[in-house]
């Protein structure tokens, strides 16, 4: 059975790779850098499962102090000009979305069949994780038939992971480590603190009031903790269920359902939502870290509008 | 008050624009610390914490395929095709783009986008593609702008469309018992027909897969039930129908006007140069 665990030595081992090619790319002035931070990254994957926790703790914090003392750099060599790869583009024509469009279509392919088919009665992959797992088949998938049908050197793929992963630089670990603070945010109890400020100096004795402490506190809390699945059970134990429900009767479907759409709109406005708002900033290669932010802010306020407006026609109807 | 210290750590870090890693880490041994762990306890629950959150970095394997479609030309291609429509604006490739990724989610399809495997080697170069093809070489900040557009659009329309997909699950399920109540058969075998045809949708659309698609539905269903509350999935999702819409209608809105800008940004360029 395909596990988790095969999928990050998978991972692993594309890191690692990552990491060695780095390490011999003398146009890289800082690739002493780059080799000690994903090669860490690498070890993570490979071993992270059987090592202690304070072991893995003592590599995250190498790592970080690599990527924040001296940076990580990248290299000059473009893969192809431009020149070059509008006549490959010319070359191949349509085909080339074929290994592209692969991924996401066997990626759906796999969630389904995934889950009827079994050998001797044993699912072929962890059914919990059958989402995941048919993510990183699928890539395999692709990347056999684009080796296939472009026939380039066996290690192209690995040089252009490390060239886009660069690209990325740091940020490709950010949503992971905010993951992680998420997780001692809440072994500290900072939710119930939060909610307890709310509750304590806003007048909160206006039904709609309430709605719209309720939806905006949900919007910034998913702002600071950067997931709106953190900032539901504090706001919704904290002024949700005893002020909208208990208090004003409300109905607990409809506070929680457009509450949650709330914390969304925060999603939008934070940069702590590192994976949807910071990472396509350096994959699409924008100078300005906020740009996709930006353009977020004004749908998400006027959403959030929306849902304190709607959330009061419809939570106190009955 | 003091486990707030973690916050006020991110807020600040962000401000004075300090490595976001840095900041984080920092935030989070503060937060454990502050919260009366020892130093190495807080660094074991810090690397604890990390690899179980490693799920997270497996979208990277989608890179090496990427990397090499994009050296192969996938980008001007995807610019290419884009360019042989006329009808194609900007606005108009976001549009459909919007549309198709909200409803994909609606139908629990969450894996059908996303910024590596959809917006940087297809939707993102299309959506430049367009706007080449009617204005001619662009500048780089009118890139820079429909970039970041076009991230945009798959955000909002995945988190506004995944939401109502058990209510579209619950309405295939209610459409498929009517079917077979169009089939004239006996009662029971209707009974035990329609019950296999439940049972089959359900571990279809209900499956643990899905369920990180609807992740937040069971999330408010399991903090609900915890606080003596009983609500099921479908009125959940029946509920975020509205916002979904006016999700469509307010972003769909202003990409409607985002060909107006550009064309604005592009007459203002000149002047500049």
């Amino acid at each position: 059975m395909i596990i988790l665990e095969h999928i990050y030595w998978l991972s692993g081992l594309m890191f690692a790779g990552v990491a060695i090619v780095n390490w011999r790319d003398r146009s890289n002035p800082r690739r002493f850098n780059n080799t000690a931070f994903w090669g860490v990254y690498a070890v993570t994957f490979l071993v992270g499962s059987r090592l202690p926790d304070l072991a893995n703790g003592f590599l995250i914090i190498a790592m970080v102090l690599v990527a924040s003392i001296r940076g990580l750099g990248q290299g000059k060599q473009e893969s192809a000009t431009r020149e070059e790869r509008e006549a490959s583009a010319r070359r191949w024509g349509n085909k080339l979305f074929i290994p592209a469009l692969t991924i996401p279509l066997i990626t759906v392919l796999g969630t389904v069949l995934f889950k009827r088919i079994a050998i001797n009665g044993m699912p072929v992959v962890d059914l919990k994780q059958v989402t995941v797992i048919s993510l990183a088949i699928a890539t395999i998938v692709a990347l056999v038939t684009g080796m296939i049908m472009l026939r380039p050197p066996l290690l192209a793929p690995i040089r252009e992971a490390r060239r886009l992963l660069d690209a990325v630089g740091w940020a490709a670990v950010l949503p992971q480590m905010l993951a992680a603070l998420g997780a001692l945010f809440a072994i500290a109890g900072v939710g119930n603190v939060v909610s307890g400020l709310a509750q304590r100096w806003i007048p909160l004795d206006n039904p709609f009031v309430v709605v719209a402490t309720y939806a905006v506190g949900m919007a910034v809390f998913t702002m600071i903790m950067g997931n709106a699945f953190a900032a539901f059970p504090v706001m919704t134990a904290g002024i949700g269920l005893p002020l909208i429900v208990q208090k004003f009767g409300g109905d607990p479907a409809i506070m929680a359902a457009i509450g949650m759409l709330s914390g969304f709109c925060g999603t939008l406005m934070t940069p702590m939502a590192a994976n949807f708002n910071i990472v396509p900033t350096a994959l699409l290669e924008l100078p300005d870290e906020n740009a996709v932010i930006k353009v977020q802010i004004p749908t998400a306020l006027m959403l959030l509008g929306a849902n304190i407006l709607l959330m009061n026609f419809l939570v106190f109807r009955h | 008050m003091l486990s707030l210290i973690g916050i006020v750590i991110v807020i600040i870090g962000f401000v004075l624009r300090i490595n976001p890693l840095l900041v984080v880490t920092i935030a989070g041994l503060a937060t454990g610390m502050a919260s009366g762990l020892g130093p190495l306890e807080v660094v074991a629950a810090f690397g604890k914490a990390f690899i179980t959150s490693r799920y997270v970095a497996i979208v990277w394997l989608v890179l090496p395929v990427i990397g090499l479609l994009e050296h192969a030309g996938l980008k001007e291609r995807a610019r290419a095709v884009v360019s042989g429509l006329r009808a194609a604006t900007t606005s108009r490739v976001l549009l459909a783009y919007f549309a198709i990724r909200q409803i994909t989610a609606a139908l629990g399809l969450t894996s059908l986008g996303g910024h590596p495997q959809m917006v940087r080697p297809l939707i993102a170069p299309m959506a430049e593609g367009a706007a080449e093809n009617q204005y001619g070489e662009l500048p780089q900040s009118v890139r820079y702008k429909i970039r970041a557009n076009a991230a945009a659009v798959d955000n909002i329309a995945l988190f506004f469309g995944e939401d109502i997909f058990i209510a579209i699950g619950s309405i295939l399920l209610i459409k498929g018992f009517l079917d077979q109540n169009g089939i004239h058969v006996e009662p029971t075998q209707l009974a035990i027909r329609a019950n296999a045809a439940a049972v089959d949708n359900i571990a279809l659309f209900f499956g643990e897969d899905i369920f990180i698609a609807i992740g937040s539905i069971l999330l408010i269903k399991g903090f609900l039930d915890q606080n003596g509350i009983h609500v099921e999935p479908t009125q959940l999702a029946i509920w975020a129908i509205p916002t979904a819409i006016c999700a469509f209608v307010i972003h769909c809105a202003r990409l409607l006007l985002l060909d107006r800008q550009l064309r604005a940004d592009l007459a203002r360029e000149p002047e500049k140069a």
